[in-house]
């Protein structure tokens, strides 16, 4: 799973160009999906078909991740950019990005700003190492990411973009773990597109999956940094984190008491997660169509749409198990 | 097509508030007598056209939208002393109201949006922007008898600017009026609706873009299209600026049609942004890309629609959008129509998937 992480993690994929993380991933499932199929908005929609029996199960990880895109390149070559998701300017500044074809860049700050205040990303540019315009291969409209570095240490696993990477993973190995099993559900693995900008990739596929229960498997922040504000009962390391309520949605109650019956019945240790900012999938799955049960499961993650994010192994492997063991049994609701 | 400067005159010149596009959907009915198979007009008042193509079946049915409605004013309170409150209908730019011209109402009263006189201010009262809540529109009237019987709450205003022309010379025709956005739109629509494609189009024109892009929402879903061109009056800024600025503009005008790679509400589908660059480098069409990250339009609805829906946009650069007149470029017009033909000359279904 380690391998797989890092390789994720390795590929390029910021919102509305996904395309280089979801030709790894179609490598990955390979043989282990009955039906696959690219829709209009780039999500990688496939089917695991089930013995009989069951429900139509969506589980949807995003393949994208939040970044920058080039809006003007100046007479020297710096370039100023818009951000692409909740890309926030007091992180950025200092940081490495990197282009689709691995040109890297470093963000520098404007002179003019005021250094007693956080910077606005007005304030903010890239620079390629180019002494002018005419050398900078980029043009506006190009699409940028945090410099991908992916390390394992003890436990912990660290990428810029384990926001959402760690939940395709957590959705491959899923598919990995099921092969040859029976299971009476029909899954389908739906790898999303441009989640960071607003679920736009969900909101499509569930529309076309049109399943009777819904899971998003994505990050969550957590409660366990020095004074994390807003305080939050989630910590790395304690478990795969089953969601209570977000910004966005309130997980469906009876789809939680079944995931939480679930997690005891396979003795996986788990969380829940009260989030008071932000959303995943779930959000535009539970309103699909005329309504879907949804929930998600998440990988408690330490700094979130940074270029420093942490997981640990170990809650992913839970939230691995979790689903297992949900799969396993009738999902009455 | 040079009377599509007539056209865009007339829609320009036509009241049509969010909410309150009915004099815009009855003119937009008349300029396309005859241009389509059939219309209907939905629950939210969009207008929806039909126009079969000559290709051979199964053929794509292409989605052309531009938005009917403007931003604009409603009347929140009749004042004692006769003045009207009002609130933006849309976002209208409340640095350009003092002292604008308007007309209420569907008898078009006018009335202007009144300001202290300077020389009873501060300089700190001159320097303030003042904020839209504090500003009332005046129509002469005596007190709240008089103005009560010719407006109530919840009336429409809008800018009264009419549409003039401003320059003939062909290499830059620049024309000025009011709610380009998206009027130009519109009128490019009816352009298009004059000729006949391979495929078949839905044209739509929509209402309450300004408000939340709700009728494109609506009408996508009602007509499930393959694939969707939005037509859009754009912001513009190329106007002169600080030198030392680092932005920018988002768009020309004279530079062509502007093409959208990313804003507030999409990404454009790869295989659309492929199909109107080939068809702009084969046409000898000249093409802008329109600065990414800022706006939102139709097209954020309609490409969400269902299953999804490959989506672009094509926009003729407005300055000053959003406040009491825009100016843009008659070329960028009619390079639009031509631009937005050939494709609907060239689209086929390989262009509507991904590569992997």
């Amino acid at each position: 799973m380690q391998e797989l992480t890092q390789r994720l993690t390795g590929a390029f994929g910021i919102s509305g160009y996904e395309d280089e993380v979801r030709a790894v991933i179609r490598e990955e499932i390979a043989g282990l999906v009955d039906e696959l199929h690219i829709d209009a908005m780039g999500n990688l929609v496939t089917l695991r078909r089930g013995t009989g029996g069951g429900r139509r199960v969506m589980l949807a990880a995003h393949m994208d991740e939040i970044g920058a895109m080039v809006t003007y390149i100046d007479e020297q070559g710096f370039m100023r950019f818009a951000p692409v998701g909740g890309l926030y300017p007091s992180i950025c500044l200092g940081q490495q990005v990197q282009f689709a074809d691995g040109t890297v860049g470093s963000i520098g700050l404007d002179g003019r700003a005021d250094r007693n205040q956080a910077p606005k990303l007005t304030d903010l540019f890239i620079d390629v190492g180019a002494g002018a315009r005419g050398e900078v291969k980029q043009k506006p409209g190009d699409p940028a990411v945090f410099r991908q570095r992916f390390a394992a240490q003890g436990n912990a696993w660290f990428a810029p973009n384990m926001d959402d990477r760690i939940g395709c993973v957590v959705l491959i190995q899923l598919l990995r773990e099921l092969k040859g099993k029976d299971i009476a559900h029909d899954i389908y693995g739906v790898f999303t597109t441009q989640e960071e900008v607003g679920l736009r990739g969900a909101m499509t596929s569930a529309y076309a999956v049109n399943p009777d229960v819904a899971i998003a498997l994505d990050v969550t922040l957590t409660g366990d940094t020095p004074h994390a504000t807003p305080a939050m009962e989630v910590y790395m390391g304690h478990g795969t984190a089953i969601k209570v309520q977000d910004a966005g949605m309130i997980g469906h109650v009876g789809l939680n008491r079944l995931l939480v019956a679930a997690a005891e019945a396979s003795q996986v240790l788990y969380q829940m997660e009260v989030l008071t900012g932000g959303s995943t999938d779930a959000r535009a799955m539970q309103v699909a169509r005329e309504g879907v049960p949804a929930s998600a499961v998440s990988v408690p993650s330490r700094y979130v749409h940074s270029p420093s994010q942490i997981v640990d192994r170990r809650d992913v492997e839970a939230s691995v198990a979790l689903l297992r063991s949900l799969l396993r049994g009738p999902i009455q609701l | 097509m040079a009377d599509l400067r007539a056209v865009l005159e007339k829609l320009s010149n036509e009241f049509g508030v969010s909410g309150r596009e009915r004099a815009v959907r009855a003119l937009v009915k008349n300029e396309i007598e005859g241009l389509v198979d059939r219309l209907t007009v939905d629950a939210l008042g969009n207008l929806i056209t039909y126009k079969a193509g000559d290709g051979p079946e199964p053929r794509l049915r292409v989605m052309l939208s531009a938005h009917m409605d403007e931003v604009g004013f409603m009347i929140t309170k009749v004042e004692k002393n006769g003045l009207l409150r009002f609130a933006g209908v849309g976002g209208p730019d409340q640095r350009t109201l003092l002292g604008k011209r308007v007309v209420i109402g569907d008898e078009r009263l006018p009335g202007i949006i009144g300001a202290p006189p300077p020389h009873l201010l501060s300089r700190d009262q001159l320097n303030r922007i003042v904020p839209i809540e504090e500003m009332a529109i005046d129509i002469g009237a005596t007190g709240d008898k008089e103005a009560g019987g010719k407006v109530k709450v919840g009336d429409y205003a809008t800018f009264a600017t009419r549409f003039s022309v401003l320059s003939d010379d062909p290499a830059f025709p620049t024309v000025r009026g009011k709610a380009f956005d998206d009027r130009v739109g519109c009128t490019v629509l009816i352009g298009l609706l004059a000729e006949h494609y391979p495929v078949d189009i839905v044209g739509l024109f929509s209402v309450q873009e300004e408000v939340g892009l709700r009728g494109a929402r609506v009408a996508a879903y009602r007509t499930e299209p393959d694939a969707a061109i939005a037509l859009e009056g754009n912001t513009c800024d190329d106007t002169p600026r600080l030198p030392d600025e680092e932005t920018s503009p988002v768009t020309r005008v004279g530079d062509g049609p502007a093409i959208t790679i990313m804003d507030r509400s999409f990404f454009t589908h790869p295989g659309m942004l492929r199909l109107f660059r080939e068809t702009a480098a084969a046409e000898g069409i000249p093409i802008q890309y329109r600065a990414p990250g800022f706006g939102g339009t139709d097209t954020g609805a309609i490409h969400l629609s269902r299953a999804g829906v490959p989506s672009i946009q094509a926009g003729i650069p407005c300055r000053y959008i959003h406040g009491p007149a825009s100016i843009l470029n008659m070329n960028d017009l009619t390079n639009t129509v031509r631009l937005a033909g050939a494709a609907l000359r060239r689209i086929n279904r390989g262009y509507l998937t991904r590569e992997n």
